[in-house]
């Protein structure tokens, strides 16, 4: 269970450190789609393409990923938590919390890399 | 089922004139799961009042005058005891410290407190609240004792400045009333939840500097079912009788917890 391997105090503390982090870049992620000749143009297929070939910002969106994936599930851990008790379930949900996190990343990822090696 | 007070016509309450005694209708949630955990209902009691007259009073006088076998837990009268914590008219309140003049309804409406398990219409169990606030260990921690203080072996107290108490004294204000877990929305869904008051009596010793178990209890709350689940929506500080302040208790465990808190303590 993840709160067996960390303790509570050190989940919150990533908790609230990626969500600062998120806020930061995706406040810078809004301010590129914004400056690159406009919200909508920025969405058109080509523009999208250019932008995970573009190495920095293609780690960018990565990390981005992977902040509001760690910040996203544990939030939705801290919810279902709440929801009910239950030593299985707290472990199941814990445990699927962590799974689906990194199913997220992983699949995030590979779209990030496909893309930006050309595979796409 | 609704019962009318002797010479009460009506359950609205008239402007009080000389010679004229005000009524209200006072309902009473009624319930025993012990014979049937599904049934809940209210009984009506019209009942006199006058400016003084606190809800514990008009219950009373209902079990005095129309219904003995109205459930419910008492014992001070005067906000110290802690046992007549009910809900009046939707909002945690003590009984006996809740005047019916103060209220502006004219019916004023008596239920089990939330969040707690119900033994007898007002009457709640308070087991899990008596158990977390022992959980949190609510003494002061220390291997010394105050006689081991002086090689005669006389007494002598921990030495504590006006500024390390101002820390907590607030907190050692809590009667153990259970109005702030009864107010708590976290409780509400989670049932491990420490709740308000076991976590402000956690902070109450963490702030004293005669108390030396800092680490131990920190490590104690910091669970998945401990101080991380409080949402801060601060109903627990609005209810309290006392003047406690739970959810600030928590910010401030919080704080241990993030390393910001503690600097002018002596651990």
């Amino acid at each position: 269970m993840a709160s067996a391997i960390l303790r509570e105090s050190t989940i919150m503390k990533i908790h609230y450190g990626t969500a600062l982090a998120a806020v930061a870049l995706v406040a810078v992620h809004v301010l590129m789609r914004l400056t690159s000749g406009g919200f909508a143009a920025s969405l058109e297929y080509e523009t999208v393409l250019a932008n995970y070939r573009f190495l920095p910002y293609a780690l960018m969106l990565e990390i981005i990923l992977v902040l509001l994936s760690i910040h996203g599930f544990n939030g939705l851990r801290v919810i279902l938590l709440e929801l009910r008790q239950g030593p299985r379930y707290e472990k199941a949900v814990s445990y699927g919390c962590v799974a689906a996190m990194f199913a997220l990343i992983a699949y995030g990822s590979r779209t990030i890399i496909m893309t930006n090696m050309g595979m796409v | 089922m609704a019962l009318q007070a002797a010479g009460s016509a009506s359950s609205q309450p008239s402007a009080q004139r000389p010679g004229t005694q005000r009524t209200i209708t006072l309902r009473i949630a009624r319930s025993n799961p012990a014979h049937d955990s599904t049934t809940v209902g209210f009984d009506d009691f019209d009942v006199p009042y006058e400016k003084w007259t606190t809800v514990l009073d008009a219950i009373l006088e209902v079990k005095k005058m129309f219904d003995h076998s109205v459930g419910v837990r008492y014992s001070c009268r005067q906000a110290t005891c802690g046992s007549c914590g009910m809900m009046i008219n939707g909002r945690p309140r003590l009984a006996c410290f809740t005047k019916i003049d103060e209220l502006n309804s004219s019916v004023v409406t008596v239920e089990p407190l939330q969040n707690f398990p119900v033994i007898r219409d007002l009457a709640v169990g308070f087991d899990s609240l008596f158990e977390n606030h022992r959980e949190v260990r609510p003494y002061l921690d220390r291997d010394d004792t105050e006689l081991d203080n002086t090689p005669d072996g006389e007494l002598k107290e921990y030495a504590q400045s006006p500024e390390e108490l101002e820390q907590y004294i607030q907190f050692a204000n809590c009667i153990k009333c259970g109005l702030c877990n009864a107010a708590c929305p976290t409780m509400a869904t989670d049932s491990s939840f420490l709740g308000p008051q076991a976590l402000a009596q956690a902070y109450r010793y963490v702030g004293d500097s005669r108390d030396r178990g800092k680490d131990s209890r920190l490590k104690m709350i910091d669970d998945s079912h401990g101080i991380w689940r409080c949402h801060f929506a601060g109903s627990c500080s609005q209810v309290c009788p006392k003047g406690v302040d739970p959810a600030m208790g928590i910010q401030m465990l919080r704080g241990y917890m993030l390393g910001f808190g503690g600097g002018n303590q002596k651990k």
